[in-house]
């Protein structure tokens, strides 16, 4: 952080201010917010942006006067890509730093072992990315896209563009099984074929072999749900051997990490993605936040990533739904949650969908051009569907399960 | 046809590759009987090496090919001359000793360059086989194999150098009495094996990226490999990294990369059990 002469009076003039007129904001406890991410380690190309734009959120709010009157206290626990530190640190956000809530976990393997944590002690848990869908858990919220509201729609699209068969390549673990079995079953459903699924363990970083396959299988476009920073060699690899001019590639999971800015340009252009948010997006909502946050992390900051809106967005649907409930207990911001809370977010309009608590939302087709991203269709309003067809926690808010899909 | 060739190149590099990442430890373990633990971290430091002069604008070549082993080989006669020097003879202690400089290198690296992978484009481009299109990197990589395996065969074979270095690993007291002085050919011969670590390390930077803990990716295939391969530094290892390499490229084309890395565990256990000396124990027992 700069800090600069104005910035400085600012600081001070604000805190005399509230010295001298004994504010509420100071004469309470902070509320504490906890942020569970991977700030070192594989997993850190995801994680900064998300805690980057948590730490914004907070201090807009704080500055906004805080929370019922109080000030917002962020914790950040720094879990370095490292599975058991997961369930410690969300151990001791719920029991020592007893947090209103906990934003965090990046993969679909750290949420799955941070939810059972939360659940038990009974500590709001807002999941911020985008991911495969199904999780049903009244106690926990999630802010990102799934399948149907991506998948859905970028099948179709790639296939239009490029043509009917489709090699799938997938990080191995939950995350990757699900998406790949949702990518199949799309393209399956437009008329097309998948004539193999390659799974990779995240510390793979030879894919030469797996490369002179996809030759072989001959496919119309290649769909990449790899994750993580030891992955992008795999798209160093695809360039190096030729083949990005010859077989185009969609992602789910591509520039969510920036990859786009660490490859060059003739090593990703033209790869299509679908995502809710693109820090290009056109609307007033956006230039506000993005000219912000610019300013809050310097003007040179790479890129505003789906994940850091996703978390910003996260956090900013708990303040209102806490402002609604009027308290911060949990039960009752679930329940002021659950009434449909919407926010004119960044991204555009984002509500809460209270069956699945997951959220409605617009997404975008965008193209990778020389390390942008290209918007190229839009497609407002998307409800989580596919989610939505099998959890419903207002009739049953005891189910507690992720549903995974069924070909 | 064109498959098989494409097939076949990657067949070869995984041999290479294997093999340029042994070779550094084979000569560590095979000269002095020394368990250098912290060998992936030399192959660490060669990928930051290079990495860091390519981004300061030395050529590409010039980074990986004299950069890298360079550094590293200095910082292997640094740390044979402050650690390694005094533990000969005593394989336990050394073990200790380098796996504790293993974390050492890796905090220091991570205290540095963080705990991201960076990484640099692949030169060279790709070109045809056929049907098919398979990187020009690839090749560079088998050819610097090859020509390591090469030179460290016309040293050892045909230069005084490789005369005094083999008599030391033979006898040293006899080479001492001889009027060779063995620490100093150990200190070299430690400053040598660095290097061809670094310049492994180099080399694959490109091809997987760097972050400050792949040496643990490395470390166990390099023991297995020269382990494998048994007590002749050059044929041991080409042998082994042949037979690993082939099983491992293999069984990944036909299944998955995890298949791929299980068969080659199993092959080394099978091998282990068989021929507890390694390949060298009972064939080429004449080789270098």
């Amino acid at each position: 952080m700069t800090f600069n002469r104005r910035r400085f009076l600012q600081g001070t003039a604000a805190t005399t201010a509230a010295g001298m007129f004994g504010s509420n904001a100071w004469a309470e406890d902070p509320i504490n917010v906890a942020s569970i991410h991977d700030l070192s380690g594989g997993l850190d190309i995801y994680g900064k942006p998300m805690v980057d734009a948590l730490t914004l959120a907070v201090e807009e709010a704080n500055a906004a006067g805080g929370l019922l009157g109080r000030q917002i206290k962020l914790i950040n626990y720094d879990t370095q890509s490292n599975m058991q530190l997961y369930t410690q640190f969300a151990q001791q956000a719920a029991l020592k730093d007893k947090v209103a809530v906990v934003h965090g976990g990046i993969t679909s393997a750290s949420r799955e072992v941070i939810r059972p944590v939360l659940d038990r002690f009974k500590t709001l848990y807002f999941y911020n990315t985008q991911y495969e869908g199904g999780v049903c858990d009244r106690n926990q919220f999630d802010t990102g896209v799934t399948p149907a509201q991506t998948v859905e729609k970028l099948v179709p699209y790639a296939m239009k563009k490029w043509g009917k068969k489709v090699y799938v390549i997938a990080a191995d673990y939950n995350y990757g099984q699900i998406t790949s079995q949702w990518v199949k079953k799309y393209v399956t459903e437009n008329g097309g074929e998948v004539p193999s699924i390659d799974f990779f363990p995240l510390d793979v970083t030879n894919f030469g072999p797996t490369i002179s396959k996809i030759q072989a299988a001959k496919p119309d476009f290649v769909w990449s749900a790899l994750v993580g920073g030891a992955h992008i060699s795999f798209y160093r690899q695809w360039a190096a051997a030729g083949m990005r001019k010859s077989i185009p590639m969609a992602s789910t999971t591509f520039a969510v990490g920036n990859e786009h800015i660490v490859l060059s340009p003739d090593e990703c252009n033209g790869m299509l993605i679908c995502y809710n948010y693109f820090q290009d997006l056109k609307n007033k909502t956006n230039e506000a936040f993005v000219a912000a946050f610019h300013k809050r992390f310097g003007a040179d900051y790479p890129n505003i990533t789906e994940l850091a809106m996703g978390t910003y967005q996260g956090f900013r649907l708990w303040a209102e739904a806490v402002k609604k409930a009027a308290s911060i207990d949990r039960i009752k911001v679930i329940e002021a949650l659950e009434t449909g809370i919407s926010i004119d977010a960044p991204s555009g309009k984002v509500t809460i969908d209270p069956p699945t608590h997951h959220c409605v939302l617009d997404v975008h087709i965008a193209e990778v051009n020389d390390k942008k991203l290209k918007v190229l269709e839009d497609f407002p309003q998307q409800k989580p569907s596919d989610t939505a067809a099998v959890c419903n926690l207002i009739k049953n808010p005891n189910d507690n399960q992720q549903y995974v899909i069924k070909i | 046809m064109d498959l098989i060739a494409l097939l076949a190149i990657q067949v070869l590099y995984a041999i290479a590759s294997l093999a340029l990442i042994s070779v550094g430890l084979a000569i560590i373990f095979g000269m002095m009987r020394v368990i250098n633990l912290a060998h992936g971290e030399f192959l660490m430091l060669g990928g930051y090496a290079a990495i860091v002069a390519t981004s300061h604008g030395i050529s590409i070549w010039i980074a990986i090919l004299v950069v890298a082993p360079v550094v590293v080989g200095l910082i292997g006669v640094i740390v044979e001359l402050t650690i390694i020097r005094f533990l000969y003879g005593r394989m336990i202690d050394t073990m200790l000793a380098t796996w504790g400089l293993s974390l050492f290198l890796v905090g220091l690296t991570t205290a540095i360059f963080g705990n991201t992978t960076v990484g640099i484009s692949a030169p060279l481009g790709s070109f045809q086989i056929g049907a098919y299109r398979t990187s020009g990197y690839t090749l560079f990589v088998i050819a610097v194999a090859a020509l390591v395996l090469a030179g460290i065969f016309a040293v050892l074979r045909w230069t005084r150098l490789g005369l005094i270095a083999r008599g030391t690993m033979q006898n040293a007291n006899m080479a001492a009495a001889l009027g060779v002085n063995p620490p100093r050919v150990y200190a070299v011969t430690f400053g040598i094996g660095a290097a061809l670590s670094g310049l492994a390390g180099a080399v694959l930077a490109p091809v997987s990226g760097v972050f400050p803990t792949i040496g643990v990716a490395y470390v166990a295939k390099s023991f297995i490999t020269v382990i494998g391969g048994g007590a002749a530094i050059l044929s041991g290892t080409a042998s082994a990294a042949a037979l690993f390499g082939t099983i491992n490229q293999i069984a990944t084309f036909a299944t998955t990369p995890v298949f791929g890395e299980v068969a080659l565990l199993a092959t080394a256990i099978v091998l282990i059990r068989l021929l507890p000396q390694g390949i060298t124990g009972r064939y080429f027992r004449r080789g270098l």
